[in-house]
């Protein structure tokens, strides 16, 4: 699962910054039918972590009710130079994650 | 012990406090009040597959009062909690932006959970013109 990531390089420290990641995936709603008629079963990223030089910073449990390749943008204060490190996890249970570095002067 | 009963609810109304199946299993029966969540949506929206969707919640993001989790809830989608977005003090703004799905034209709910325990809510109403598809098997 690839994933493209909005984040700045670069941040005064104390600032607040927007961070913003797009994940390829298909969160399939389970109403969808096949050629055949067969479901195609539902697989949506349930639950998704931001977590900032290993301190959550920020969660989010999702359902069908978000858009295929889910887009989300939220923000953190820029305390400390480091990474910022995004996992998730899917309905079928194939972990993906991302990690984008960020410096603070 | 019904006019107990009928006090209790005579109480609730008075209090603006409105027994919501939407909202209850998350606030668990405690008051929730209007204002301080901003729910912007399109008013019309051609595709509901994929809808933007935009909540921020007037908090100054301290340790002592902030955001805990914003909850999206919409009244016609079969599964109605969308999403709920934790965040803290760490987030420095109480501001999300994601795009959702919506089967049919619908009022969607923003509810905050604040650190002191209490609930704020913000809506939008959205006209769709093609749902998200839901229906194969809803008949």
């Amino acid at each position: 699962m690839a994933a493209r990531i909005q984040l700045p390089g670069r941040a005064r420290r104390g600032e607040v910054i927007r961070v913003g990641i797009l994940i390829q995936h298909p969160m399939e709603t389970g109403y969808r039918l096949e050629v055949d008629g067969r479901k195609v079963p539902k697989n949506v990223i349930r639950s998704f972590a931001c977590r900032y030089n290993g301190v959550e910073v920020f969660r989010a449990e999702m359902s069908p009710g978000i858009a295929a390749n889910p887009f989300l943008q939220f923000h953190t204060v820029a305390l400390d130079s480091g990474e910022l490190e995004f996992s998730w996890v899917d309905d079928a249970g194939q972990p993906g994650s991302a990690r984008e570095a960020i410096e603070v002067i | 012990m019904r006019r107990r009963s009928f006090l209790v609810v005579l109480l609730g109304l008075a209090f603006g406090a409105r027994a919501d199946p939407l909202l209850d299993p998350i606030t668990k029966g405690a008051p929730v009040r209007q204002g301080r969540v901003k729910l912007d949506m399109p008013l019309l929206a051609d595709n509901g597959n994929s809808v933007s969707m935009s909540v921020s919640v007037e908090s100054p993001m301290t340790e002592a009062d902030h955001v805990r989790a914003i909850h999206l809830i919409s009244e016609r989608n079969p599964e109605a909690r969308m999403a709920s977005f934790h965040l803290g003090p760490r987030a420095g703004a109480a501001e999300i932006t994601s795009r959702v799905r919506l089967a049919g034209s619908q009022r969607v709910v923003a509810l905050a959970e604040m650190s002191d325990g209490s609930f704020w809510m913000g809506s939008a109403n959205v006209v769709v013109t093609l749902s998200a598809c839901v229906d194969e098997l809803g008949s």
